[in-house]
Protein backbone atom coordinates (compact mmCIF):
# COMPACT_ATOMS: atom_id res chain seq x y z
CA UNK A 1 0.00 0.00 0.00
CA UNK A 2 1.09 3.55 -0.67
CA UNK A 3 1.71 5.50 2.50
CA UNK A 4 0.07 8.92 2.38
CA UNK A 5 0.69 10.04 5.92
CA UNK A 6 2.05 13.51 6.61
CA UNK A 7 2.99 14.79 10.06
CA UNK A 8 0.45 17.55 10.50
CA UNK A 9 -1.65 20.25 8.86
CA UNK A 10 1.32 22.57 8.21
CA UNK A 11 3.10 19.90 6.21
CA UNK A 12 -0.11 18.89 4.42
CA UNK A 13 -0.83 22.41 3.15
CA UNK A 14 2.77 23.53 2.55
CA UNK A 15 2.35 23.91 -1.23
CA UNK A 16 -0.95 25.79 -1.11
CA UNK A 17 -0.18 29.25 -2.48
CA UNK A 18 -1.95 32.56 -2.98
CA UNK A 19 -4.64 32.64 -5.65
CA UNK A 20 -5.47 28.94 -5.52
CA UNK A 21 -8.96 27.45 -5.48
CA UNK A 22 -9.73 25.34 -2.41
CA UNK A 23 -12.65 23.13 -1.48
CA UNK A 24 -13.42 22.90 2.21
CA UNK A 25 -15.76 20.21 3.53
CA UNK A 26 -18.37 20.68 6.23
CA UNK A 27 -21.90 21.94 6.71
CA UNK A 28 -22.07 24.92 9.03
CA UNK A 29 -19.39 24.12 11.60
CA UNK A 30 -20.11 20.39 11.41
CA UNK A 31 -17.35 18.29 9.85
CA UNK A 32 -15.05 21.17 8.90
CA UNK A 33 -11.29 20.60 8.51
CA UNK A 34 -10.36 22.56 11.64
CA UNK A 35 -6.63 21.75 11.60
CA UNK A 36 -6.14 22.68 7.94
CA UNK A 37 -8.08 25.93 8.37
CA UNK A 38 -5.91 26.91 11.34
CA UNK A 39 -2.77 26.09 9.35
CA UNK A 40 -3.99 28.22 6.42
CA UNK A 41 -4.69 31.12 8.78
CA UNK A 42 -1.10 30.90 10.03
CA UNK A 43 0.31 30.87 6.50
CA UNK A 44 1.13 34.02 4.58
CA UNK A 45 -1.22 33.50 1.64
CA UNK A 46 -4.25 35.31 0.27
CA UNK A 47 -6.46 35.79 -2.82
CA UNK A 48 -7.95 32.34 -2.26
CA UNK A 49 -11.17 31.13 -3.85
CA UNK A 50 -13.00 28.92 -1.36
CA UNK A 51 -15.71 26.46 -2.36
CA UNK A 52 -17.61 25.58 0.79
CA UNK A 53 -21.29 25.30 1.61
CA UNK A 54 -20.96 27.95 4.32
CA UNK A 55 -18.40 30.53 5.38
CA UNK A 56 -18.01 29.79 9.09
CA UNK A 57 -18.70 32.24 11.89
CA UNK A 58 -16.69 35.28 12.98
CA UNK A 59 -14.29 33.41 15.24
CA UNK A 60 -14.32 29.88 13.84
CA UNK A 61 -13.96 27.97 10.60
CA UNK A 62 -13.56 29.90 7.36
CA UNK A 63 -14.52 33.03 9.34
CA UNK A 64 -10.92 33.02 10.62
CA UNK A 65 -9.58 33.14 7.05
CA UNK A 66 -11.98 35.95 6.20
CA UNK A 67 -10.81 37.91 9.22
CA UNK A 68 -7.22 37.65 7.92
CA UNK A 69 -8.41 38.78 4.48
CA UNK A 70 -7.14 35.61 2.82
CA UNK A 71 -10.28 34.99 0.78
CA UNK A 72 -10.92 36.71 -2.53
CA UNK A 73 -14.04 34.77 -3.43
CA UNK A 74 -16.49 32.44 -1.71
CA UNK A 75 -18.57 29.92 -3.65
CA UNK A 76 -21.31 28.82 -1.24
CA UNK A 77 -25.02 28.09 -0.90
CA UNK A 78 -25.63 29.87 2.38
CA UNK A 79 -23.56 32.52 4.11
CA UNK A 80 -24.40 34.96 6.85
CA UNK A 81 -24.02 34.17 10.58
CA UNK A 82 -20.83 36.17 10.10
CA UNK A 83 -20.52 39.94 10.58
CA UNK A 84 -17.05 40.25 9.03
CA UNK A 85 -18.25 38.39 5.95
CA UNK A 86 -21.11 40.85 5.57
CA UNK A 87 -18.80 43.82 6.00
CA UNK A 88 -16.35 42.60 3.33
CA UNK A 89 -19.19 41.74 0.96
CA UNK A 90 -20.86 45.14 1.28
CA UNK A 91 -17.53 46.98 0.91
CA UNK A 92 -16.69 45.02 -2.23
CA UNK A 93 -13.57 43.38 -0.77
CA UNK A 94 -15.09 39.94 -1.08
CA UNK A 95 -16.72 38.34 -4.08
CA UNK A 96 -19.49 35.80 -3.51
CA UNK A 97 -21.04 33.32 -5.90
CA UNK A 98 -24.19 31.76 -4.48
CA UNK A 99 -24.93 28.27 -5.75
CA UNK A 100 -27.93 26.09 -4.87
CA UNK A 101 -26.84 23.52 -2.29
CA UNK A 102 -27.64 20.46 -4.40
CA UNK A 103 -25.90 22.00 -7.39
CA UNK A 104 -22.84 22.72 -5.24
CA UNK A 105 -22.67 19.11 -4.01
CA UNK A 106 -23.29 17.66 -7.45
CA UNK A 107 -20.68 19.87 -9.15
CA UNK A 108 -18.19 18.38 -6.66
CA UNK A 109 -19.49 14.90 -7.38
CA UNK A 110 -19.19 15.44 -11.14
CA UNK A 111 -15.52 16.39 -10.74
CA UNK A 112 -14.89 13.20 -8.79
CA UNK A 113 -16.76 11.11 -11.35
CA UNK A 114 -14.84 12.60 -14.27
CA UNK A 115 -17.88 14.29 -15.78
CA UNK A 116 -17.45 17.84 -17.10
CA UNK A 117 -20.97 19.05 -16.35
CA UNK A 118 -24.36 18.18 -14.92
CA UNK A 119 -27.92 19.10 -15.83
CA UNK A 120 -30.15 20.17 -12.96
CA UNK A 121 -33.56 21.83 -12.75
CA UNK A 122 -32.46 23.87 -9.73
CA UNK A 123 -32.44 27.57 -10.58
CA UNK A 124 -34.27 27.35 -13.92
CA UNK A 125 -36.19 30.59 -14.44
CA UNK A 126 -34.23 32.38 -11.69
CA UNK A 127 -31.18 34.65 -11.70
CA UNK A 128 -29.01 31.55 -11.10
CA UNK A 129 -29.76 30.60 -14.71
CA UNK A 130 -28.48 33.87 -16.19
CA UNK A 131 -25.87 33.26 -18.88
CA UNK A 132 -26.10 29.47 -18.56
CA UNK A 133 -26.96 26.93 -21.20
CA UNK A 134 -30.30 25.21 -20.74
CA UNK A 135 -31.62 22.04 -22.30
CA UNK A 136 -35.01 20.46 -22.46
CA UNK A 137 -35.22 16.78 -21.55
CA UNK A 138 -38.62 15.06 -21.64
CA UNK A 139 -40.45 18.38 -21.54
CA UNK A 140 -38.58 19.86 -18.54
CA UNK A 141 -35.90 22.56 -18.58
CA UNK A 142 -32.49 21.89 -17.04
CA UNK A 143 -29.47 24.11 -16.43
CA UNK A 144 -26.02 22.97 -17.43
CA UNK A 145 -23.67 23.44 -14.48
CA UNK A 146 -19.95 22.79 -14.75
CA UNK A 147 -17.94 20.43 -12.58
CA UNK A 148 -15.71 22.27 -10.13
CA UNK A 149 -12.00 22.55 -10.73
CA UNK A 150 -10.20 22.88 -7.40
CA UNK A 151 -6.46 22.85 -6.74
CA UNK A 152 -6.92 21.35 -3.29
CA UNK A 153 -9.76 19.72 -1.38
CA UNK A 154 -9.51 19.84 2.41
CA UNK A 155 -11.77 17.36 4.14
CA UNK A 156 -12.36 16.04 7.62
CA UNK A 157 -13.18 12.40 8.38
CA UNK A 158 -13.69 10.44 11.58
CA UNK A 159 -11.34 7.58 10.79
CA UNK A 160 -8.78 7.04 8.10
CA UNK A 161 -5.98 4.62 7.41
CA UNK A 162 -2.47 5.25 6.16
CA UNK A 163 -3.58 4.40 2.60
CA UNK A 164 -6.08 7.27 2.68
CA UNK A 165 -9.29 5.26 3.05
CA UNK A 166 -11.87 7.33 4.94
CA UNK A 167 -14.90 6.76 7.15
CA UNK A 168 -17.07 9.68 8.17
CA UNK A 169 -19.23 9.94 11.25
CA UNK A 170 -22.90 10.94 11.37
CA UNK A 171 -23.93 14.13 9.54
CA UNK A 172 -20.34 15.37 9.69
CA UNK A 173 -20.16 13.42 6.42
CA UNK A 174 -22.12 16.10 4.45
CA UNK A 175 -19.92 17.57 1.67
CA UNK A 176 -16.73 15.80 2.72
CA UNK A 177 -16.91 12.65 0.55
CA UNK A 178 -17.81 14.52 -2.65
CA UNK A 179 -15.14 17.14 -2.09
CA UNK A 180 -12.59 14.44 -1.28
CA UNK A 181 -13.24 13.06 -4.76
CA UNK A 182 -12.98 16.43 -6.45
CA UNK A 183 -9.64 17.96 -5.53
CA UNK A 184 -6.59 17.77 -7.78
CA UNK A 185 -4.89 17.15 -4.46
CA UNK A 186 -7.02 16.01 -1.55
CA UNK A 187 -5.90 16.41 2.04
CA UNK A 188 -7.81 14.47 4.68
CA UNK A 189 -7.54 15.22 8.37
CA UNK A 190 -8.97 12.52 10.60
CA UNK A 191 -9.79 12.15 14.28
CA UNK A 192 -8.33 8.66 14.32
CA UNK A 193 -5.54 7.54 12.00
CA UNK A 194 -5.21 3.75 11.90
CA UNK A 195 -2.99 1.21 10.16
CA UNK A 196 -3.98 -0.48 6.92
CA UNK A 197 -6.09 -3.52 7.66
CA UNK A 198 -7.78 -1.89 10.64
CA UNK A 199 -10.72 -0.66 8.58
CA UNK A 200 -13.29 -3.03 7.10
CA UNK A 201 -13.21 -2.52 3.30
CA UNK A 202 -17.01 -2.82 3.24
CA UNK A 203 -17.40 0.18 5.56
CA UNK A 204 -15.17 2.66 3.71
CA UNK A 205 -16.94 5.77 2.41
CA UNK A 206 -14.07 7.28 0.41
CA UNK A 207 -11.53 4.94 -1.24
CA UNK A 208 -7.93 5.98 -0.66
CA UNK A 209 -7.27 6.57 -4.35
CA UNK A 210 -8.98 9.95 -3.97
CA UNK A 211 -6.87 10.98 -0.98
CA UNK A 212 -3.31 12.20 -1.48
CA UNK A 213 -2.32 13.20 2.03
CA UNK A 214 -3.67 12.20 5.42
CA UNK A 215 -2.89 13.10 9.01
CA UNK A 216 -4.39 12.75 12.45
CA UNK A 217 -5.72 16.12 13.55
CA UNK A 218 -5.52 17.41 17.09
CA UNK A 219 -7.43 19.61 19.53
CA UNK A 220 -10.77 19.31 17.76
CA UNK A 221 -13.28 21.82 19.08
CA UNK A 222 -16.23 20.58 17.01
CA UNK A 223 -18.32 23.58 17.94
CA UNK A 224 -22.11 23.48 17.91
CA UNK A 225 -23.69 26.37 16.03
CA UNK A 226 -27.24 25.96 17.34
CA UNK A 227 -27.66 23.91 20.47
CA UNK A 228 -31.25 22.70 20.61
CA UNK A 229 -32.43 20.36 23.36
CA UNK A 230 -35.70 19.00 24.74
CA UNK A 231 -36.87 18.71 28.32
CA UNK A 232 -36.59 15.33 30.01
CA UNK B 1 -57.59 33.35 12.00
CA UNK B 2 -54.80 30.85 12.69
CA UNK B 3 -51.59 31.35 14.60
CA UNK B 4 -48.35 29.66 13.49
CA UNK B 5 -49.28 26.52 15.42
CA UNK B 6 -52.65 26.46 13.67
CA UNK B 7 -51.00 26.67 10.25
CA UNK B 8 -48.69 23.79 11.22
CA UNK B 9 -51.64 21.72 12.49
CA UNK B 10 -53.58 22.25 9.27
CA UNK B 11 -50.59 21.28 7.10
CA UNK B 12 -50.04 18.17 9.21
CA UNK B 13 -53.39 16.92 7.90
CA UNK B 14 -51.94 16.86 4.37
CA UNK B 15 -49.35 14.27 5.34
CA UNK B 16 -50.11 10.68 4.46
CA UNK B 17 -48.86 7.45 5.94
CA UNK B 18 -45.56 6.36 4.40
CA UNK B 19 -44.49 9.81 3.23
CA UNK B 20 -40.88 10.97 3.09
CA UNK B 21 -41.06 14.66 3.99
CA UNK B 22 -38.63 17.58 3.89
CA UNK B 23 -39.51 20.40 6.27
CA UNK B 24 -38.09 23.90 5.84
CA UNK B 25 -37.11 26.27 8.62
CA UNK B 26 -39.80 28.16 10.61
CA UNK B 27 -43.48 27.13 10.60
CA UNK B 28 -42.73 23.97 8.52
CA UNK B 29 -40.52 22.65 11.33
CA UNK B 30 -43.52 22.84 13.70
CA UNK B 31 -45.50 20.48 11.45
CA UNK B 32 -43.53 17.53 12.83
CA UNK B 33 -45.19 18.09 16.23
CA UNK B 34 -48.72 17.52 14.87
CA UNK B 35 -48.46 14.38 12.76
CA UNK B 36 -51.63 12.40 13.54
CA UNK B 37 -51.28 9.14 15.48
CA UNK B 38 -51.01 6.10 13.23
CA UNK B 39 -49.33 8.10 10.43
CA UNK B 40 -45.73 6.99 10.00
CA UNK B 41 -43.45 9.32 8.09
CA UNK B 42 -39.73 9.79 7.60
CA UNK B 43 -38.23 13.27 7.80
CA UNK B 44 -35.42 14.12 5.39
CA UNK B 45 -32.78 16.68 6.28
CA UNK B 46 -30.93 17.80 3.18
CA UNK B 47 -27.48 17.94 4.73
CA UNK B 48 -27.67 14.15 4.61
CA UNK B 49 -30.09 12.34 6.93
CA UNK B 50 -33.26 10.30 6.60
CA UNK B 51 -35.17 9.60 9.78
CA UNK B 52 -34.60 12.80 11.72
CA UNK B 53 -35.56 12.43 15.38
CA UNK B 54 -36.36 15.02 18.05
CA UNK B 55 -33.87 17.36 19.72
CA UNK B 56 -31.52 15.56 22.14
CA UNK B 57 -31.86 15.69 25.90
CA UNK B 58 -29.47 18.11 27.58
CA UNK B 59 -25.98 16.63 27.75
CA UNK B 60 -26.71 14.12 24.98
CA UNK B 61 -26.12 16.53 22.09
CA UNK B 62 -23.64 15.41 19.44
CA UNK B 63 -21.79 18.09 17.46
CA UNK B 64 -21.55 15.65 14.51
CA UNK B 65 -25.34 15.27 14.33
CA UNK B 66 -27.25 18.32 13.09
CA UNK B 67 -30.12 19.08 10.72
CA UNK B 68 -30.23 21.44 7.75
CA UNK B 69 -31.02 24.29 10.15
CA UNK B 70 -27.73 23.45 11.95
CA UNK B 71 -29.68 22.43 15.07
CA UNK B 72 -28.57 19.50 17.19
CA UNK B 73 -30.93 16.57 16.62
CA UNK B 74 -31.11 12.81 17.07
CA UNK B 75 -31.52 9.80 14.81
CA UNK B 76 -34.26 7.19 15.11
CA UNK B 77 -34.21 3.41 14.66
CA UNK B 78 -34.07 2.96 10.89
CA UNK B 79 -32.33 6.27 10.18
CA UNK B 80 -29.69 6.51 7.47
CA UNK B 81 -26.92 9.01 6.81
CA UNK B 82 -25.35 9.92 3.49
CA UNK B 83 -23.42 12.65 1.74
CA UNK B 84 -24.98 15.89 0.47
CA UNK B 85 -24.83 14.91 -3.22
CA UNK B 86 -26.83 11.75 -2.56
CA UNK B 87 -29.22 13.78 -0.42
CA UNK B 88 -30.06 16.02 -3.35
CA UNK B 89 -30.09 12.98 -5.62
CA UNK B 90 -33.10 11.62 -3.75
CA UNK B 91 -34.71 15.07 -3.86
CA UNK B 92 -34.08 15.50 -7.60
CA UNK B 93 -35.31 12.01 -8.45
CA UNK B 94 -38.54 12.73 -6.52
CA UNK B 95 -38.15 10.07 -3.87
CA UNK B 96 -39.16 12.70 -1.31
CA UNK B 97 -42.97 12.85 -1.37
CA UNK B 98 -43.62 16.25 0.12
CA UNK B 99 -41.71 19.48 0.69
CA UNK B 100 -43.08 22.08 3.08
CA UNK B 101 -41.43 25.48 3.11
CA UNK B 102 -41.96 29.14 3.84
CA UNK B 103 -42.18 31.95 1.26
CA UNK B 104 -42.04 35.70 0.91
CA UNK B 105 -44.25 35.67 -2.20
CA UNK B 106 -46.16 33.14 -4.30
CA UNK B 107 -47.60 33.89 -7.73
CA UNK B 108 -50.91 32.61 -9.09
CA UNK B 109 -48.93 30.26 -11.35
CA UNK B 110 -47.10 28.70 -8.42
CA UNK B 111 -43.85 30.67 -8.73
CA UNK B 112 -42.15 31.14 -5.37
CA UNK B 113 -39.77 33.80 -4.01
CA UNK B 114 -38.17 33.13 -0.65
CA UNK B 115 -34.43 33.77 -0.78
CA UNK B 116 -33.54 37.31 -1.66
CA UNK B 117 -34.68 40.87 -1.03
CA UNK B 118 -32.78 43.30 -3.29
CA UNK B 119 -30.86 45.86 -1.27
CA UNK B 120 -30.73 43.66 1.81
CA UNK B 121 -27.95 41.28 2.83
CA UNK B 122 -28.39 38.09 0.82
CA UNK B 123 -27.58 34.96 2.76
CA UNK B 124 -28.15 32.51 -0.05
CA UNK B 125 -30.68 29.99 -1.24
CA UNK B 126 -29.29 26.97 0.58
CA UNK B 127 -31.21 23.95 -0.69
CA UNK B 128 -34.45 25.80 -1.48
CA UNK B 129 -33.91 26.08 -5.26
CA UNK B 130 -33.09 22.38 -5.55
CA UNK B 131 -36.12 21.43 -3.46
CA UNK B 132 -38.67 23.56 -5.32
CA UNK B 133 -37.32 22.64 -8.76
CA UNK B 134 -37.72 18.91 -8.16
CA UNK B 135 -40.35 18.20 -5.50
CA UNK B 136 -43.52 16.59 -6.80
CA UNK B 137 -45.63 18.17 -4.06
CA UNK B 138 -44.83 21.52 -2.46
CA UNK B 139 -46.92 23.12 0.27
CA UNK B 140 -46.09 26.67 1.29
CA UNK B 141 -46.65 27.72 4.89
CA UNK B 142 -46.73 31.49 5.25
CA UNK B 143 -48.59 34.58 6.40
CA UNK B 144 -51.14 35.84 3.86
CA UNK B 145 -49.81 39.40 4.06
CA UNK B 146 -46.37 40.77 4.97
CA UNK B 147 -45.50 43.10 7.83
CA UNK B 148 -46.39 46.10 5.66
CA UNK B 149 -49.87 44.54 5.20
CA UNK B 150 -49.18 43.82 1.51
CA UNK B 151 -50.49 40.60 0.01
CA UNK B 152 -47.97 37.81 -0.52
CA UNK B 153 -50.29 36.05 -2.99
CA UNK B 154 -49.68 37.91 -6.22
CA UNK B 155 -50.34 37.78 -9.95
CA UNK B 156 -46.56 37.81 -10.39
CA UNK B 157 -43.77 37.72 -7.82
CA UNK B 158 -41.93 41.02 -7.42
CA UNK B 159 -38.93 39.51 -5.62
CA UNK B 160 -36.22 37.38 -7.28
CA UNK B 161 -37.61 33.89 -7.85
CA UNK B 162 -36.57 30.69 -6.12
CA UNK B 163 -38.47 28.52 -8.59
CA UNK B 164 -41.18 28.69 -11.25
CA UNK B 165 -44.54 26.92 -11.44
CA UNK B 166 -43.82 24.61 -8.55
CA UNK B 167 -46.07 25.41 -5.57
CA UNK B 168 -49.17 23.20 -5.32
CA UNK B 169 -50.84 24.40 -2.13
CA UNK B 170 -50.62 27.31 0.30
CA UNK B 171 -51.73 27.37 3.93
CA UNK B 172 -51.91 30.79 5.59
CA UNK B 173 -53.46 32.18 8.76
CA UNK B 174 -56.57 32.91 6.66
CA UNK B 175 -57.03 30.11 4.17
CA UNK B 176 -56.02 26.96 2.34
CA UNK B 177 -55.57 27.56 -1.38
CA UNK B 178 -54.32 25.53 -4.31
CA UNK B 179 -52.73 26.70 -7.53
CA UNK B 180 -55.20 26.03 -10.35
CA UNK B 181 -53.81 24.41 -13.51
CA UNK B 182 -54.88 27.40 -15.59
CA UNK B 183 -53.42 29.81 -13.00
CA UNK B 184 -55.08 31.44 -9.99
CA UNK B 185 -55.44 30.72 -6.30
CA UNK B 186 -58.37 28.34 -5.83
CA UNK B 187 -59.82 28.90 -2.37
CA UNK B 188 -60.37 25.56 -0.66
CA UNK B 189 -60.96 26.39 3.00
CA UNK B 190 -61.38 29.38 5.28
CA UNK B 191 -59.67 29.61 8.67
CA UNK B 192 -62.09 29.58 11.62
CA UNK B 193 -63.91 32.90 11.86
CA UNK B 194 -62.49 34.27 8.59
CA UNK B 195 -64.86 35.36 5.79
CA UNK B 196 -64.35 34.88 2.06
CA UNK B 197 -64.37 38.66 1.78
CA UNK B 198 -61.41 39.00 4.15
CA UNK B 199 -59.47 36.48 2.07
CA UNK B 200 -60.41 38.30 -1.12
CA UNK B 201 -59.07 41.61 0.27
CA UNK B 202 -55.80 39.97 1.38
CA UNK B 203 -55.19 38.26 -1.98
CA UNK B 204 -53.79 40.39 -4.80
CA UNK B 205 -53.50 37.61 -7.40
CA UNK B 206 -56.55 36.04 -9.04
CA UNK B 207 -58.69 34.31 -6.43
CA UNK B 208 -60.96 31.52 -7.65
CA UNK B 209 -64.04 30.97 -5.50
CA UNK B 210 -66.25 28.07 -6.46
CA UNK B 211 -69.41 27.38 -4.41
CA UNK B 212 -69.53 27.39 -0.64
CA UNK B 213 -66.08 27.57 0.97
CA UNK B 214 -65.95 25.35 4.06
CA UNK B 215 -64.26 26.30 7.29
CA UNK B 216 -61.08 24.36 8.13
CA UNK B 217 -61.30 21.43 10.51
CA UNK B 218 -58.28 21.27 12.79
Amino acid sequence: MINKVVANADEAIQDITSGMTLMLGGFGLCGIPENCINALVNKDIDQLTCISNNAGIDDFGIGLMLKKRQVKKMISSYVGENAEFERQLLSGELEVELVPQGTLATRCMAAGYGMPAIFTPAGVGTEVAEGKETRNFNGKEYLMEMAFDADFALVKAWKGDTAGNLIFRSTARNFNPVMAMAGKITIAEVEHLVEIGDLDPDQIHTPGIYVHRIFEGKDYEKRIEQLTIREK
Amino acid sequence: MLDKTGIAKRIAKEIKDGYYVNLGIGIPTLVANYIPKGINIVLQSENGLLGMGPFPFEGEEDSDLINAGKQTITTLPGSSIFDSALSFGMIRSQKVDLTILGAMEVSEYGDIANWKIPGKMVKGMGGAMDLVASAKNIIVAMQHVNKACESKLLAECSLPLTGVKCVKKIVTELAVLEIANEGGFRLLERAPGVSVEEIRIATLGRLIIEGEIPEMQL
